[in-house]
């Protein structure tokens, strides 16, 4: 029963991560698909290349700015929502709306935000804010982090949630005995149950990862000028199926493949060794 | 409650409802500019409330939108569907019928979840256009079946795993077999993990742009978010017409959410592997 599961599995993951990697050593670089092996020729290029420094740049800044805001704000309203909250439900249905949401349809809402004429300038300006002006993702330096507010606003909800499921698992009696030590709120959350919840932490951590390494629909709908907010998921489309440059696009992906396995593999190992516990 | 207590209470809920307006400013926006009129579009009263409700924005949006809506639901439901029906299979056997190199097989299957399609997006193309389903909604409701296995099986192995090896040895004394077992006894019982599963599938797949992007991108047959993106990204400046068209895409998921909400935190949970 398992093994067409298997099977798939194995080609269409496994089997096409290979393909892919064999790809990007050959020299595919038009519509005709062309196998002359030219060893790590496109690697070289790829390296080489103005646009693969922006990627690297832009997935360094999106990683901080994204993961900062999901994990900060995911736990700040965790722990809000932990002091027996009358209306907890509805909070908790707020803060998780956006995750039921596409990607599409966060970057239209957002795209609509952030036009420099109006949105949240405008808000700025009504709030009798006048200096507060932002290009958001415009901007030619930073409008990348312009895009992980849009991206943190889908996604904390989700960090929020395993924060505020790691929180319930924490009994009463740990609170409690750290309470009769002396400790006060915030010696209690920094000592006690902030390492408490290095696991649910390790987790964000991961996921936010994974998800700025693969940032897609947003960056191609909240679009800067030139560059600013190319992403490595964005290059691979554009080299593949805007240029027809397939073995350069393979060389993107697969480079994208083996900075995930730099999340995934640690994260599975810490997994296994919770469920062989 | 002392006077210092109630001011911390209410610092508490000050906060939280600033929260809130941040997550719901977006939603208010849409929903506002989706029911203006084309010349009630000012950038100087973009926070104002339409002066009546509108539908022009919302009829042009679905006349541009509803093959695509269609599309959507005739390629998610019957995925959703087949790819739940997969993974409560899967679960079954990873929870109950261990073997040798079980576990290390259910983790090589956990690592699909997590990579980039990037890195298999090439294959995937070429193999689609070999066998023929490369441009057709048959092949994108396959791809979506297969890279629903790891997650599925996750989510049906864990719910199965709580269900004691007492009921499963019973079944076998009373004469049912591997298939008996999982027809008569766990898939009677298996509902709550179906829901769950289906849910997220159903989020999972109707929100996918890329994959769709690549596989079904002709205009008539692409699924919605590729058709919202169109109308978007065509700097078209007809925002009452883009905003109705992301609301239409965000509408099926935005009532599974608020009709099942439950079951989705749920499904959010065990997603990370800690539920």
């Amino acid at each position: 029963m398992l093994i067409p599961s298997i099977i798939a599995v194995a080609v269409f993951i496994y089997g096409f991560i290979i393909w892919t990697g064999y790809i990007s050593t050959v020299k595919w670089n038009t519509v005709v698909e062309d196998h002359t092996f030219v060893g790590l020729q496109n690697w070289i290029q790829l390296f080489k290349m103005d646009r693969f420094h922006w990627d690297l740049r832009n997935l360094a800044l999106y990683a901080v700015g994204f993961m900062s805001q999901c994990i900060v704000f995911g736990f700040l309203i965790a722990v809000l929502l932990d002091q027996k909250i009358k209306g907890e439900a509805l909070f908790r249905t707020i803060v998780i709306f956006p995750f039921a949401v596409s990607g599409i349809v966060t970057g239209v809402a957002w795209r609509w935000l952030m036009q420099p004429t109006t949105g949240i300038n405008l808000l700025f300006v009504k709030m009798g804010l006048e200096n507060f002006y932002f290009e958001w993702n415009a901007h030619p330096k930073w409008g990348i982090l312009a895009i992980t507010i849009a991206a943190a606003w889908q996604f904390t909800g989700y960090v929020m949630a395993l924060y505020l499921a790691g929180l319930r698992g924490i009994s009463e009696e740990v609170r409690e005995a750290a309470r009769v030590d002396g400790a006060g709120t915030w010696a209690l959350y920094r000592r006690i149950i902030i390492p408490l919840l290095m696991p649910v932490t390790f987790t964000a951590i991961v996921l936010t990862g994974m998800g700025s390494i693969r940032v897609f629909d947003l960056v191609t709908i909240l679009a800067g000028p030139a560059f600013t907010t190319d992403t490595l998921a964005f290059h691979m489309y554009q080299s593949t199926f805007g240029q027809y440059r397939f073995s350069m696009g393979a060389t993107v992906g697969f480079f994208m493949i083996l900075l995930s396995l730099f999340l995934v593999v640690p994260y599975l190992r810490s997994m296994q060794f919770e469920a062989e516990r | 409650m002392s006077l210092q207590r109630f001011w911390s209470r209410g610092a508490i809920y000050l906060v939280l409802i600033a929260f809130c307006l941040f997550y719901l400013m977006p939603f208010y926006v849409m929903f506002i500019t989706g029911l203006k009129p084309y010349e009630d579009l000012n950038v100087t009263r973009m926070w104002d409330l339409p002066k009546g409700i509108y539908l022009e924005g919302i009829i042009e949006a679905w006349k541009r939108v509803a093959p695509n809506f269609r599309n959507s639901a005739m390629i998610t439901i019957p995925a959703a569907l087949i790819s739940s029906f997969i993974g409560s299979m899967n679960g079954y056997v990873f929870a109950k019928w261990r073997f040798p190199g079980s576990d290390t097989l259910f983790v090589l299957f956990l690592v699909g979840m997590f990579l980039p399609y990037q890195g298999i997006l090439i294959p995937l193309v070429r193999t689609l256009q070999i066998v023929g389903l490369y441009g057709s909604p048959v092949g994108l409701i396959m791809v979506h079946c297969i890279f629903g296995i790891p997650i599925t099986a996750l989510l049906f192995r864990s719910y199965y795993a709580s269900i004691p090896n007492e009921l499963i040895d019973a079944s076998k004394i009373d004469g049912c077999g591997f298939l008996g077992i999982y027809r008569y006894v766990l898939l009677p019982i298996s509902m709550p993990a179906f829901a769950v599963v289906l849910l997220w599938q159903f989020t999972s797949i109707w929100n996918d742009y890329l994959i769709g992007l690549v596989v079904l991108s002709s205009p008539r047959l692409a699924p919605i978010n590729v058709a919202v993106q169109n109308i978007a990204g065509s700097w078209s400046v007809e925002w009452n017409v883009q905003m109705s068209a992301a609301l239409i895409a965000a509408l099926p998921t935005i009532v599974v959410y608020l009709a099942l909400g439950k079951l989705f935190m749920r499904g959010l949970l065990a997603g990370s592997l800690k539920g």
